[in-house]
């Protein structure tokens, strides 16, 4: 089974993002950027899905500029095969992202692709459903557990708001990952240079018959209204007095 | 404009996010009907005929619908939506699995988890953890839009009286079955509804020890959550998770109790009212959003915090 991965490249989840003072967007110059950890998670899964056997090749692929390449090497770094670097510097939403990953999934024909449930930049949490609406495909999203059938289905259980369900889907199918699914291994020195001499293709949105270009327009970026400082008490005697007499919440 | 809001529900009722898309879609303005797609779901439909504000119910009611499989929820969407301007939902669960399915079929690009109406093609919606409010301006004919259910109060549940039709089924997709769930049963209020919040971190150590928690929770009427590390660690389910990627709660009242406060906590939870944090590490950076911060030990202060509540 060929297993296709989709990996973004964004501000690392550590990073308390600055918006800049002209409202156009937040800084990312200069800032550490890594793989989506969702989509870490996803490259995790197909990993572990080759080591037994399931999968018989990873393909990585990720879209923007050019330094995805760098998310792309970390994917192969972690057990991916080749990689598909969609160059394009025009700004990528989620439903231009599924029409291009539609396209490759058109030419390599994977059985199975995983993406994380949502980019942490954006928080859409929208690509993966929308992969597997265009290719009329089950989509199991917000993974917790993947166990392939031998039949030609799969179970997987998701977290729901409720706790956890699990859906069988017809192969192939598009799952996204959420946090509970595995933990991602950190990618060793060796494969890591292994990695420098696997193959990225490169292809563009021409080159796949798709119009990248966005339909929202920011109009602007603001930061979040800030919380008044607080008060700091020193027993819980206080505290409830003042939930009660000052705050009156109680 | 006519507006097709997805209502949440369990088939017997309407969930509180369903009133919160309802506010939604009037600062949109225009005529605002409800879909309830599942199965043996009367009572649901019921419940949104009594919704203020709503002109018409419709129910589509079919074994297709009963779980909410993404896959026949959404084709039954992409039929109904050539008569609206706007589709909605509550950015729940299920709102966030089924919708974006439906835009791509529709060839629209979604609005995701907005959290305020700026005019009928303008949003704004929390990026980066919601560190960064986005205002954004959409070019489609349709809108296809989640809603952050706590950033609009919700209409009232009674004082309408629309009409339910019925519409057919759109058919099983065929793609997808469930084959079962494990949910817990619980007397307390669903999280992200309820008015008090009290949530444990790692600092719980166990999940044993989140009945210290319960025990306060028990007093105040209060819902249970719980951050990542928490649920990560096994000491409770996932459903327990606020956070970026868990539920956005914004109660009157939350108690943080052994949780640092890392942005992705922080971004489910910083818009509640009163915040309150017990944790014994003064530089934890939940005091930096919290009303009242206890820099004491959980397991001191969180019995003391049940004893003062028991005195009047």
């Amino acid at each position: 089974m060929k297993v296709l991965v989709a990996v973004k490249r964004v501000v690392d989840a550590n990073v308390k993002v600055r918006v800049k003072s002209d409202g156009t967007g937040v800084e990312t110059a200069n800032v550490k950027m890594s793989m989506n950890p969702f989509c870490e998670i996803a490259v995790e899964e197909a990993v572990r899905l080759k080591e037994a056997g399931k999968a018989t090749e990873i393909v990585a692929v990720s879209l923007g500029g050019q330094q995805c390449q760098e998310t792309i090497r970390t994917a192969l770094a972690m057990g991916a095969d080749r990689g598909i670097h969609v160059q394009t510097d025009v700004e990528l939403q989620p439903l231009a992202v599924a029409k291009l990953l539609k396209a490759v999934v058109d030419k390599e024909q994977p059985q199975l692709c995983i993406l994380g449930k949502q980019a942490i930049d954006d928080d859409s949490n929208q690509t993966g459903q929308m992969l597997s609406a265009l290719l009329g495909w089950p989509q199991a999203t917000y993974a917790s557990k993947l166990v392939i059938n031998g039949d030609g289905t799969a179970n997987v259980t998701r977290e729901v708001d409720g706790g956890l369900e699990t859906v069988q889907v017809k192969v192939p199918f598009v799952m996204t990952t959420d946090l509970r699914l595995n933990e991602p291994r950190y990618a060793s020195l060796p494969n890591i240079m292994k990695a420098k001499k696997k193959p990225i293709e490169a292809l563009t949105p021409d080159a796949l018959g798709v119009d990248p270009a966005p339909r929202l327009k920011t109009l602007k970026v603001v930061e979040p209204p800030k919380r008044q400082a607080g008060v700091k008490v020193k027993s819980a005697a206080e505290l409830v007095e003042k939930l009660r007499n000052e705050a009156k919440v109680i | 404009m006519s507006l097709l809001i997805i209502a949440e529900h369990d088939n017997a009722t309407l969930k509180p996010a369903t009133l919160h898309v309802v506010a939604a879609a009037q600062k949109i303005g225009g005529d605002i009907h409800v879909l309830v797609a599942g199965q043996d779901c009367g009572g649901a439909a019921d419940a949104a005929a009594k919704v203020a504000g709503v002109a018409k119910v419709l129910k589509a009611d079919d074994a297709a619908y009963g779980h909410q499989l993404a896959e026949n929820v959404a084709k039954l969407i992409v039929g109904l939506a050539p008569n609206y301007s706007h589709v909605l939902a509550a950015a729940t669960v299920n709102g966030k699995n089924i919708m974006p399915r439906a835009a791509a079929l529709l060839d629209v690009q979604q609005i995701s988890e907005i959290s305020a109406v700026e005019s009928p093609d303008t949003f704004v919606r929390p990026t980066y953890a919601g560190n960064a409010l986005a205002t954004v301006q959409s070019s489609d004919k349709l809108k296809l839009i989640t809603v952050r259910a706590t950033a609009f109060e919700a209409a009232p549940a009674t004082g309408g009286s629309a009409a339910v039709e019925n519409v057919s089924a759109a058919g099983d997709a065929g793609l997808s079955k469930f084959i079962g769930q494990e949910v817990q049963k619980t007397e307390r209020p669903e999280l992200t509804s309820a008015r008090i919040v009290i949530s444990g971190g790692r600092g719980m150590q166990s999940g044993d020890n989140f009945k210290l928690l319960e025990a306060v929770a028990d007093k105040l009427g209060a819902a249970v959550g719980a951050s990542r590390a928490a649920v990560d660690a096994g000491f409770v389910p996932n459903d327990y998770q606020v956070g970026q990627t868990g539920k956005i709660v914004a109660p009157e009242l939350y108690i943080a109790v052994g949780i640092s406060g890392a942005i992705q906590h922080l971004a489910g939870m910083k818009d509640s009212k009163v915040i309150v944090a017990i944790n014994k590490d003064e530089d934890a950076p939940i005091f930096q959003v919290a009303d009242y911060g206890l820099v004491a030990d959980l397991f001191t202060a969180v019995p003391e915090l049940t004893q003062a509540l028991d005195k009047k």
